[in-house]
């Protein structure tokens, strides 16, 4: 006879719970890593471990609803003839058609353009539809060159050379065989249905001191007209900004390791690169010590979600910010409106994390013309307008409780830490003291 | 600051570097009055030269080049009598480059189109995601050639370094001499008549004139276009 055991006694192990075993019998099953969409899912020091000293007697507070409170920025003036003017410093970070559906496309274009903001290509090319829905359009440099060609290049409003991505800083992207139907096969020029592995580096150069002449012949190609983004995957951050500045890039954009992917190893997306809250300070003591701070802009991404994440990551001395997983569920993404298709995929609204398969119900990360019909670009759009104006009104709420005009003169000084861990990363004190760890 | 250049014709036809820079030839090639050829003298290994060209324009490069010569060429020809630097007619869309020395690495990389001819010998990682660009190469090239070729041909007259054609999709390869080794998913391929009618005026459209009987063909074989557990060792 078998002694009932209560469920009280069940004990978990910290070490192999049920995720980890559930993961070691998915891999002896069926001999491949997890491959997922997303960032990094794992608790991390972040924004929310930051807080706000709004004004009171040593400060002059802003009137909340009366005073103004500025939220332009400039980008690209160093070098470019036409530098990009954007209303809010919240722009849309790149992600590719193929990965995303054309009306994906479409609506981050409609949303950005919108409320007077970027967005950007991704590896796979300039698409008519992305293009002439968007006012500032970024176009992705990438490894790959996929769809590179100097036509685009000319119609783009800036460019980015992509060197990584937080999701996965030293690997390349990855779009499976389901993913590429005949249009985003002919874009690439690649046959129909093969599994996509995009090279890691660049072809045609190996190092920065071949960025620099790299970025010359952009500019050469182009006129001297667009401003010239160096993107990297957040990792050796304070090195990596300084080499890019020496370069010759315009902006660089940093991307922390929550920052989303459409498809690649979990190992990867949980355990390369820095969390974007570490990846700030030291970007922006390079640029210091460079004396670009401010000259050369620092666009920081992976993560951000409200408007109190834009003010910080402004306050640590970004000049503006990107969203991408944050965009794509303003669009759609995990509504609880496809409660009963996420379940019949094996996930759940909150959970859906299968870009790669292409059978998103949302109608956003898939190629699929019938489930792509899901998502109206025009409703989307709008959806993402409404998003980034509240983001901004959030953000100016706290930048006038600190006595702000504009949402560029947050500072440091605004800001404390509630964790030992965020103090450290972030090198502001932590509350209720001076104490920055590793330097008082 | 973006640099300010004012530019003109030369009535000559002929630019000479040591007085002229960079910007202001590049500025003059891409400009609607630029003159249909155009000799550019002493260029003393100058990067991004005679890049971008978007018109059917004959130009002459004297001497030897830095990195990215003709880089995004579109229907120019371009000859460079000398060496180039590394990435000569990268990403290029058509029109025709050709190197009269050598090339260093990634020669013709992630071309799409096109013609270029190389009469030395090519460094590491020429035709590198080559798109559908035809490069042929008089002389020998070096390792990780036409790594993950997409599309378009590369003709060697000589012999191809390790790992040729790594990682291959659907471009294809032409070697007259050795290889010391063939790179993952790349194989020897049979060489039909369809093979031979092509090299032949591949070679004809550079000018060389090897017998198309003495090439062996190479391409993928298709076993790495989806993960399979049991290729794993090949990655």
């Amino acid at each position: 006879m078998t002694t009932p055991i209560h469920s009280t006694r069940l004990r978990e192990s910290a070490t192999f719970d049920r995720s980890v075993i559930a993961e070691i019998q998915r891999a002896a099953e069926t001999g491949i890593y997890d491959i997922r969409g997303w960032g990094a899912k794992r608790a991390l020091p972040h924004f929310d471990d930051l807080l706000f000293l709004g004004a009171s007697v040593s400060r002059y507070p802003l009137e909340g609803y009366r005073e103004k409170c500025d939220t332009d920025v400039v980008l690209g003036d160093t070098h470019a003839k036409f530098p990009l003017h954007l209303d809010i410093p919240i722009t849309i970070a790149g992600m590719s058609f193929g990965a995303l559906s054309g009306q994906a496309k479409e609506a981050l274009g409609r949303g950005a353009s919108e409320v007077g903001t970027s967005t950007t290509t991704g590896d796979g090319g300039m698409t008519p539809e992305e293009r002439g829905q968007s006012k500032n359009l970024v176009y992705q440099y990438l490894p790959s060159r996929y769809g590179m060609n100097p036509v685009d290049l000319r119609k783009a409003d800036a460019i980015e050379i992509v060197l990584g991505q937080g999701a996965k800083p030293g690997g390349g992207g990855m779009l499976l065989g389901q993913k590429i139907t005949e249009r985003v096969a002919g874009m690439r020029t690649l046959p129909m249905g093969v599994d996509q592995r995009s090279a890691c580096r660049h072809p045609d150069w190996t190092g920065p001191d071949d960025l620099a002449i790299k970025i010359l012949e952009l500019r050469e190609i182009t006129n001297w007209e667009k401003p010239i983004y160096v993107k990297v995957g957040a990792t050796r951050t304070y090195y990596d900004v300084k080499l890019a500045v020496k370069a010759g890039a315009d902006v660089v954009v940093v991307d922390g390791m929550q920052g989303g992917t459409a498809a690649t190893q979990e190992v990867f997306i949980e355990h390369v690169g820095i969390p974007t809250l570490a990846a700030i300070p030291q970007a922006v003591q390079a640029l210091q010590e460079m004396g670009v701070h401010r000259s050369v802009q620092l666009i920081v991404s992976g993560g951000i979600r409200s408007g109190a994440d834009v003010a910080k990551a402004m306050a640590l001395g970004a000049d503006a910010v990107a969203i991408g997983t944050a965009a794509l569920i303003a669009l759609g993404d995990n509504s609880p409106r496809y409660a009963q298709q996420y379940e019949e995929l094996g996930s759940a609204a909150g959970y859906y994390d299968d870009f790669q398969a292409g059978r998103d119900p949302a109608g956003i990360t898939t190629q699929d013309p019938e489930l792509a019909k899901n998502l109206d670009p025009v409703e989307g759009g709008r959806r993402l307008a409404n998003y980034l104006r509240v983001l901004t009104m959030e953000a100016q709420t706290l930048a006038r409780a600190c006595g702000k005009s504009h949402l560029r003169n947050l500072e440091p000084e605004d800001l404390v830490a509630l964790t030992v861990e965020a103090s450290a990363m972030a090198r502001v004190p932590l509350a209720g003291t001076n104490w920055i760890p590793g330097r008082y | 600051m973006a640099p300010t250049v004012t530019t003109s014709t030369p009535a000559n036809g002929v630019v000479d570097l040591r007085a002229s820079s960079t910007r202001e030839v590049n500025e003059l090639l891409s400009s609607p009055g630029s003159p249909a050829a155009l000799t550019i003298t002493h260029p003393e290994g100058a990067h991004a030269l005679a890049c971008g060209l978007d018109a059917d324009l004959d130009v002459t490069i004297d001497g030897h080049v830095g990195y990215y010569c003709a880089g995004m060429n579109q229907k120019a020809t371009v000859t460079i009598a000398g060496n180039a630097g590394v990435g000569v007619a990268e990403n290029m869309m058509s029109g025709r480059i050709h190197v009269k020395g050598d090339a260093s690495q990634s020669a013709g990389a992630t071309a799409h189109g096109g013609l270029l001819v190389i009469d030395g010998n090519a460094a590491a990682r020429c035709g590198i995601s080559m798109k559908g660009v035809d490069i042929v190469v008089g002389g020998d090239i070096g390792h990780m050639s036409a790594f993950m070729g997409q599309a378009g041909r590369l003709v060697v007259c000589g012999n191809a370094g390790e790992a040729l054609g790594d990682s291959i999709y659907e471009a294809r390869l032409y070697v007259r001499g050795t290889v010391a080794s063939l790179g993952a998913d790349c194989v020897k391929k049979e060489m039909r008549d369809e093979h031979l009618a092509e090299l032949k005026e591949l070679l004809d459209a550079a000018g060389m004139t090897h017998d198309p009987s003495e090439f062996t063909r190479y391409g993928s074989a298709r076993q790495l276009y989806n993960f399979h557990v049991d290729n794993a060792s090949a990655y």
